[in-house]
């Protein structure tokens, strides 16, 4: 049996991150272990920007996120496998895995590190009442099937839940054609970022139902409408206030859990709130060596910080190897994360998303902004309404590449009425592979003096489908 | 013309199929969905009930228990998960008590293995029973099966050895046409000497397009929930609460992939597409579980999902012949999936009172078994990787099902043509993530299988596509 050091499951942002750790905390034998054809996990999925301003002090796109710790990894030549499932995880620290590849294999660890990630909660999970059509899926798979294999999962849609992914979708559906009927959420306050809520919904007239969830999922083989209705503080439906919408697609945004069956199949014990495994404050479990991180321990809003967990966990990790871990100084507090909880403002007025405080500003004719707390809401308030900027993230096609869509973005704001003629342009366009990351696909798109650019690596390669 | 024709391939049809195909007959199966056992034969309790809940003399008590013991035989040949895990009636009070008794004098009437058993041994057996718990009657030949698979493998088989299956055939109309009948579909129309009639839910439908004596079949819906496997123990049979007037109740069971399922309710509904669920129902379902165990690991809940029961006001099945050479296999409901072999036995000799039957010298009663690559030794798994490595390649981590399964179940006779054909043969999609991951990947597997667009790969039946256009033009 081949003998590694140190073992880490899952490839996303948190496994990366730990292993350049491991590494450069002096463990040189290292395997990392990925199901999927690709390092960088569900990263590589989210095209859109707004990852890395803790660790890079930029603003980069899931793909562009993911490659800076690829890069870090081949730097260092950490040895890694690809379309590798791990089957098992033993109390003794065995790793045994599936792979195209190499067939089973059974790998002898010194310490192992989980950094498994997390699944998206699904229609059966919430029991939302109805039929059950096509056309009801996951906010995440339908993420998957647009940015990655290119294809619409709908065209008239309903989402129900106000998490990120479900808003980030909204966008993403609405500058690919489709048109989003509504976001329903539950609860009385936004569960997403505030910035979400104003780029990817106020930006594009999608209504917002807070304290509102779904009554009925009708249709036979697809869906064809969605009765949503308001809730009481009890979060009992309203009788009589039913509202009927036509739609092809209803997206769920209902919150991630933390995949452990791993840990769960060895006698892990899992914290009953984030359903993540129970760790120390050295982030280890239960079983010694074996150490867990990322949102396979508990989802976390940004991936910033998965990424300084993922470190963490590596760090502990070499030192459990190295025989120097000191004892947890304290237990693992799992952290409250969840939305900045918004509530909708008033008509005429507009939310500011500077921080996460949240301010709901107006504006008058002679630019007075009021309701703000800080200067620099002011600014933005001023610019919101004089010149309002965005960023936009899509895909175009690409020939000869090993995959069919290359995520691109503009390489800085552009005028925001121009995001819609922007959008038809970057339709227009067909890239070649190999592209790399930063490559300009259109130069000064419809002269705004931005470009669109790469934000993915895609190699030559025979696609499948 | 064909000696036979079958509409519905659900169990009945299925198992008829097969019976039939070890004779010199030809055979046509027509089935209106775009998968074989997509209706109640799908969405059950996936029980083999031992023959003590139905009242002696019925039809139901005669197929019952012998049906439910040819099992042992159909799922060996055919490569079918089965467990004979037993069942226990739990009685909570005097009252229920006395109709543990009433159960156990039909059981003994009916032929059955029943004994009612005290407190200790019941907590003995089962020690997540419910501590309101009296006394309990005890099945020990119940069994739990893999209802998809057991049609799939029945028709599989049955198509082995000749029988042919048309899917997405509607019967429209029904004829008698010079002693032989004539067969409207949506699609063709088709002539056969005898017809049986296996259309469970919509076999009222059939029925009387044909016959004098019209029928109606109401339609009883289950809702029921369905847990996650996890590792923790938990009830190991199936715990019945003791029947009523709208049947045998909740129940609260492992299933053979270890998930747990939890219900059904039993509620009549008007229409035959009505396959939802609601709130209320299922809140019911809860409660009345908690008669049978006092903890249930909602956590776990990752599903959930309701049948239609093929509802007869005898109460019974009813198989008769109202017009010569047409078969009624009316009213089949629960115990119908554990009688069904028996049921087959019955129809197999019903036809041969019409056409003589003379058996195949080359019938195979066996499937290829599946590769259950999660269940073989490592030697073994290692020596199958060798000969393909697409049995190293997991597609589904929930369920951990390798490429190489999926393509199997789309190459073989009665191969699956959707994702959710694919979930009920191989499994993916049935775990926590619902087919979130797999889904992308079985469809990239169906489209090169089939060498179709992933936008023409359906959910389930037609219609029930899951992508739209792509979002760049066309390549």
């Amino acid at each position: 049996m081949k003998r590694y050091d140190l073992v880490i499951i899952g490839a996303g942002a948190a496994g990366l991150a730990a292993a350049v750790e491991a590494y450069d905390r002096g463990i040189r034998s290292i395997l990392l272990l990925e199901k999927d054809k690709y390092l960088g996990g569900i990263l590589l999925q989210c095209i859109h920007n707004g990852f890395g301003l803790q660790e890079f002090r930029e603003e980069l796109s899931g793909p562009q996120y993911a490659q800076r710790f690829v890069d870090q990894l081949n730097e260092r030549g950490i040895e890694y496998r690809v379309n590798s499932m791990v089957i098992n995880i033993t109390r003794d620290l065995q790793v045994h895995y599936s792979s195209l590849e190499e067939g089973y294999v059974e790998v002898q660890a010194k310490a192992i590190i989980c950094s498994t990630g997390c699944s998206e909660r699904t229609r059966g999970s919430i029991a939302t009442p109805g039929t059950r059509p096509s056309g009801v899926l996951t906010a995440g798979l339908a993420q998957r099937y647009m940015n990655i294999d290119g294809y619409m999962a709908g065209k008239r849609v309903f989402i129900l839940g106000s998490g990120d992914i479900g808003l980030i979708m909204a966008r993403r559906l609405t500058l690919e054609g489709a048109k989003v009927l509504g976001v329903a959420e539950i609860m009385p306050t936004t569960s997403g970022l505030t910035r979400n809520i104003v780029q990817c919904l106020n930006d594009y007239g999608i209504p917002l139902y807070l304290h509102h969830t779904v009554k009925e999922i009708i249709g036979r083989d697809r869906v064809e409408k969605v009765v949503i209705c308001p809730v009481d503080d009890n979060l009992q439906f309203i009788e009589g206030r039913d509202m009927v919408f036509d739609v092809d697609t209803v997206l769920l945004s209902v919150g991630l859990l933390p995949n452990n069956p791993l840990l769960e199949k060895i006698g892990v014990r899992l914290h009953p709130r984030s359903k993540g495994p129970l760790v120390d404050g050295n982030l280890q479990t239960s079983i010694p060596g074996i150490f867990a991180c990322g949102n396979g321990l508990y989802v976390h809003d940004l991936v910033d910080k998965v990424s300084a967990e993922g470190r963490k966990a590596g760090r502990n990790a070499a030192a459990y190897i190295n025989g120097t871990l000191a004892a947890a100084e304290a237990e693992f507090k799992v952290p409250a994360v969840g939305g900045e909880g918004h509530t909708l403002p008033e008509e005429g007025k507009f939310i500011c998303i500077v921080c996460p405080r949240g301010c709901h500003l107006s504006v008058d004719e002679n630019l007075n902004v009021t309701g703000n707390s800080c200067p620099r809401g002011k600014e933005y308030a001023i610019n919101e309404v004089t010149n309002p900027t965005r960023t936009i993230t899509s895909t175009v096609a690409i020939s000869g590449g090993e995959l069919h869509r290359l995520p691109v973005m503009t390489s800085s704001p552009i005028p925001k009425g121009k995001i819609f003629e922007v959008m038809q342009e970057i339709d227009k366009v067909r890239a070649c592979a190999p592209v790399r990351i930063g490559d300009v696909i259109i130069r000064n798109v419809l002269g705004t003096g931005s470009d669109i650019i790469a934000t993915r690596n895609i190699l030559c390669g025979q696609s499948a489908g | 013309m064909y000696d036979i024709a079958i509409i519905g391939a659900g169990v009945i049809g299925a198992t008829i199929a097969r019976n039939l195909s070890r004779y010199k007959v030809s055979v046509l199966v027509l089935e209106k969905n775009s998968d074989v056992g997509d209706e109640t034969s799908c969405a059950n309790s996936a029980i083999i009930h031992a023959g003590y809940d139905p009242h002696p003399g019925t039809l139901k008590a005669e197929l019952n228990y012998p049906g439910h013991m040819m099992f042992t035989k159909v799922c060996e040949e055919l490569d079918v998960e089965l467990q004979r895990i037993g069942a226990l009636t739990i009685s909570t009070s005097e009252e229920e008590s006395a109709k543990l008794r009433v159960l156990l004098d039909y059981g003994i009437r009916n032929g059955a293995q029943v004994e009612i058993i005290g407190q200790e041994r019941l907590r003995e057996i089962e020690p997540f029973v419910t501590k309101k718990a009296v006394e309990a009657l005890w099945a020990p030949t119940s069994g739990i099966i893999n209802p998809f698979e057991l049609v799939v493998a029945l028709m599989e088989n049955a198509m082995d050895n000749g029988v042919e299956l048309h899917l997405e055939e509607k019967v429209t109309g029904l004829r008698k046409e010079n002693g032989s009948f004539r067969i409207e579909t949506e699609k063709g129309s088709y002539q056969a000497r005898v017809v049986i009639n296996c259309a469970g839910v919509a076999s009222g439908e059939i029925n009387n397009l044909i016959s004098e004596r019209k029928e109606a079949i109401r339609p009883r819906k289950g809702e029921y929930y369905v847990l996650d496997h996890f590792p923790a123990p938990y009830v190991t049979h199936t715990l019945f609460s003791v029947p009523s007037a709208k049947g045998k109740g909740v129940l609260v069971s492992p299933t053979t992939h270890g998930n747990y399922l939890i219900g059904p309710s039993s509620e009549f509904t008007d229409s035959a597409d009505d396959k939802g669920t609601d709130a209320p129902t299922l809140s019911q379902v809860r409660e009345q579980a908690f008669r049978l165990v006092d903890e249930i690991p909602m956590q776990y809940v990752i599903r959930e999902f309701s049948g239609l029961r093929a509802y007869h006001d005898s109460g019974d099945f009813v198989i008769n012949s109202p017009v010569e050479g047409f078969i009624n296999m009316l009213g089949i409901q629960s115990p119908g999936l554990a009688s069904s072999p028996a049921i087959g036995e019955r129809a197999v000799g019903m036809v041969g009172e019409i056409i003589p039957l003379e058996e195949k010298p080359d019938y195979n009663p066996r499937r290829r078994p599946l590769y259950r690559v999660n269940n073989l030794s490592l030697e073994q798994r290692k020596a199958l990787i060798a000969k393909d490595p697409a049995f190293g390649q997991m597609v589904c981590r929930c369920e951990q099902v390798t490429k190489g399964e999926v393509v199997d179940c789309i190459r073989r006779n009665c191969g699956a043509r959707s994702i959710k054909g694919v979930k009920k043969r191989v499994r993916p999609g049935f775990g926590k993530c619902q087919g979130g991951f797999c889904e992308p990947l079985i469809m990239e597997i169906l489209s090169e299988e089939l060498g179709i667009d992933r936008n023409r790969i359906n959910y389930s039946n037609r219609g029930s596509f899951i992508l739209m256009e792509k979002t760049k033009g066309e390549e």
